[in-house]
């Protein structure tokens, strides 16, 4: 990853530390330190706060930032990342997808940047390590075609600690991809401009509205953008099955039933595909790269001949459910196909193909909830709910339910 | 830049010191300096922050040949500075957050340095809140890693712009609307305090000063100073709030030299951790004369009065005297009742 991100030329890069995105950044430090990357300056930032105010710093300087965070440091730096992307700032940024505490956990899941769903960032999700690597170039790309940050979602040591053979890219194919930043505003004494100056109620609406359609020329910018990897690397930058640069789509043309998923659970998702359909089952996947902006018109095409569409996230939204099913339900709406939710996978849960087997008969069966969680423990959950109910004081519900785990 | 500058004291020593010797006129007196923060803002009258950023930052566009950019903390000076389109800054300006102009700076810096700028200087620059409180941690990286930057805190002593609140700069007794003047206790409670000048000295970095508005000639060549220097650099400047501190919109420049005055804002330099230079106090004045005129202290006045809270900060006062040897008796006026 490092050695892409360095093939993209950044001339900042901040850095601060915390799992499972640290390597990358340790790596472009040598790079740095070498002299491979010219005068690039490499700042060790005292938090992820700093680090993304360092990027907004720099960017707005005119020059190429990148950046890595994951979980807690990503939540650490939401304001900032507000005023990157309301600043319209090219900044690209690898999130090393991680869950979120309370309770800590390093392990994957997808709650860090589904939090930051809103924050006017476009987030691309990787499903393995050569889309990992591709997805960073086109990064870039985007971002500084539409003036707004980016971020790569690659899943936390499901993919950042994998070892995988992949294609690196030549420094002259990514340096006709990716030509030198030409910033849209800049910091500059030879043409001195006011930049993060108040907005009142007579264009605040304007402002964010660009955003958005911002956003949206991504959506139309994209799958040509897709394209032109295509004739440059030889290789699509969203995998071996994208669609259009904004989906990708396995078996999925005459399916009746299709999983719609991000990231490296598409892997084992086709899996079960391969085996169900040698069983008669016509399932798909539809796969999700550019979750921002969200390809309404490509979900829908996609999957309207479908019964049955069944969304595996990584996240959930406490107290309602589905977050990624709720974007794909507005792709489908006016539609009679049954959508659920299956909510897998968090905090580094493995999503065995046994686990998305079972969601899929289910569904079959017409047995699936609109909103389950796969392997959910129900009896160690009844437990604490039923001291909940014994004692006020039954105390903290995470080390409850891991000394009833120790004493199975 | 084309804005022809208007002067509107003529002949006195206030603000230009425009009859003294050309080589000692100050940047301010100068019709072809910068106009970096042009007339039309919205600060209040007798605003103490105005002033010093006006004295600042044309300072440094004086020292840098115009070669500057400034990164504002959110805070007063950006949004009186600011309603767009009516921006007051003639030099590239850009906010980002409340408690991260340092770390913005330092992107920037480290942009112009991977861009072979190095030329083109940084200020950041934001008030106490956005300084000792919010940007603090940003602020101490910013110093560790010696980052090419200026930083200046315009230090009104509490969070203003959100209607006066106490800030860690808020000195013990004073009354804001969080440390309401009522109670046993009244007003901002005396504890150890936070000087971000000592703690940014004890970051060893290249340069720390502290300055008022009162002394022009001196902030001006403190800033110039810490443009010649490369590095992290600190200027704090105590700049009286009218508004905040209940005070009369014309004693803004009288209250700043009291406050120097009666030893309760030392104002000195350092050079990577040690004072090196101490500005002695001329005229000593007891506490009660720079508190009295300032509504924010008039608890601890009159009858119902505080006068243990007076000999609190008095003392304070006189430990601040002995610390940075602030006063040379043998060579002062000794009004010192």
């Amino acid at each position: 990853m490092a050695e892409t991100v360095a093939a993209c030329r950044p001339a900042v890069v901040c850095a601060y530390p915390i799992s499972p995105q640290t390597h990358i950044v340790e790596a472009l430090d040598e790079i740095v330190r070498l002299g491979e990357l010219g005068t690039c300056q490499f700042v060790n930032v005292e938090s992820e706060f700093s680090a993304m105010s360092v990027a907004i710093g720099a960017s707005a300087t005119g020059a190429r930032v990148y950046t890595a965070t994951a979980s807690q440091g990503l939540l650490f730096m939401v304001e900032p990342l507000y005023n990157a992307s309301g600043l319209g700032l090219p900044i690209v940024m690898t999130v090393a997808n991680r869950a979120i505490g309370a309770p800590i956990n390093i392990w994957n899941d997808h709650s860090d940047s589904m939090s930051q769903r809103d924050s006017g960032w476009i987030q691309l999700y990787a499903q393995d390590n050569q889309t990992a690597s591709d997805l960073h170039i086109l990064a870039f790309r985007i971002a500084e075609e539409v003036s707004l940050p980016v971020m790569v979602c690659m899943d936390g040591f499901v993919l950042t600690h994998a070892v995988e053979r992949i294609d690196l890219p030549e420094q002259s194919e990514v340096d006709q991809f990716l030509p030198p930043y030409t910033p849209r505003q800049l910091l500059d004494p030879s043409d001195p401009m006011s930049i993060g100056a108040m907005v009142g109620p007579e264009a605040f609406t304007e402002v964010r509205y660009l955003g958005h359609a911002k956003q949206v020329q991504a959506l139309e910018l994209i799958p040509d953008l897709a394209e032109d990897f295509v004739k440059l690397f030889g290789r699509r930058a969203g995998g071996e099955h994208d669609l259009d640069g904004l989906v990708t789509s396995y078996q999925v043309d005459d399916a009746e039933i299709i999983l719609v998923a991000l990231g490296s659970v598409i892997g084992t998702i086709k899996d079960v595909v391969d085996e169900m359909r040698e069983l008669g089952t016509k399932v798909g996947v539809l796969g999700i790269t550019s979750f921002r902006p969200f390809p309404l018109d490509s979900v829908r095409t996609s999957v309207m001949h479908a019964k049955k569409v069944i969304v595996v996230e990584r996240a959930f939204a406490p107290g309602i459910g589905g977050i990624v099913s709720s974007n794909v339900r507005t792709a489908l709406r006016d539609t009679s196909i049954k959508i659920s939710t299956a909510v897998a996978g968090l905090g580094g849960r493995p999503v065995t193909i046994k686990s998305i087997r079972g969601v899929v008969v289910q569904a079959i069966d017409d047995t699936l909830p609109e909103l389950t969680f796969v392997d959910l423990d129900v009896e160690l959950i009844n437990r604490e709910l039923e001291r909940n109910r014994q004692q006020r004081r039954s105390g903290p519900m995470a080390e409850n339910l891991l000394r009833d785990v120790g004493s199975r | 830049m084309s804005t022809p500058l208007k002067f509107y004291q003529v002949g006195s020593f206030a603000v230009g010191n425009r009859l003294i010797d050309e080589a000692d006129l100050s940047v301010q007196s100068s019709t072809s300096r910068s106009n970096s923060l042009t007339s039309g803002h919205r600060a209040c009258q007798g605003c103490g922050e105005a002033l010093g950023a006006r004295y600042a930052i044309d300072a440094a566009m004086a020292a840098t040949d115009g070669k500057l950019v400034a990164v504002n903390a959110t805070g007063c000076l950006e949004v009186f500075s600011t309603p767009y389109p009516e921006t007051s800054w003639r030099l590239p300006w850009i906010h980002s957050l409340f408690g991260n102009a340092s770390a913005v700076a330092t992107g920037v810096a480290a942009a112009l340095k991977a861009q072979g700028k190095s030329d083109i200087r940084v200020v950041a620059q934001g008030g106490d809140g956005g300084t000792v409180d919010i940007g603090f941690g940003p602020l101490s990286g910013m110093f560790e890693r010696n980052d090419d930057v200026l930083y200046i805190c315009y230090d009104n002593e509490a969070y203003m712009n959100t209607g006066v609140q106490r800030s860690g700069a808020t000195p013990p007794g004073a009354r804001t609307n969080t440390s309401h003047a009522v109670g046993e206790h009244p007003g901002a409670s005396f504890t150890q305090g936070k000087n971000l000048p000592l703690i940014a000295m004890a970051h060893g970095i290249p340069y720390v000063a502290t300055a008022t508005v009162a002394d022009l000639h001196d902030l001006e060549a403190k800033v110039k100073k810490a443009m010649g220097m490369r590095g992290a650099r600190y200027l704090h400047i105590l700049v009286p709030c009218p508004l905040g501190w209940g005070s009369r919109s014309e004693e803004t420049i009288k209250l700043a030299r009291l406050a120097t005055e009666s030893g309760l804002f030392p104002v000195f330099e350092a050079e990577y951790g040690e004072i090196t230079e101490t500005k002695k106090i001329r005229r000593r004045v007891r506490v009660e004369e720079y508190l009295k005129p300032q509504k924010r202290f008039a608890h601890l006045f009159g009858a119902n009065g505080h006068s243990e809270m007076l000999s609190a900060i008095q003392a304070i006062a006189d430990k601040n005297v002995a610390k940075f040897n602030l006063w040379d008796s043998e060579e002062a006026d000794t009004n010192h009742g």
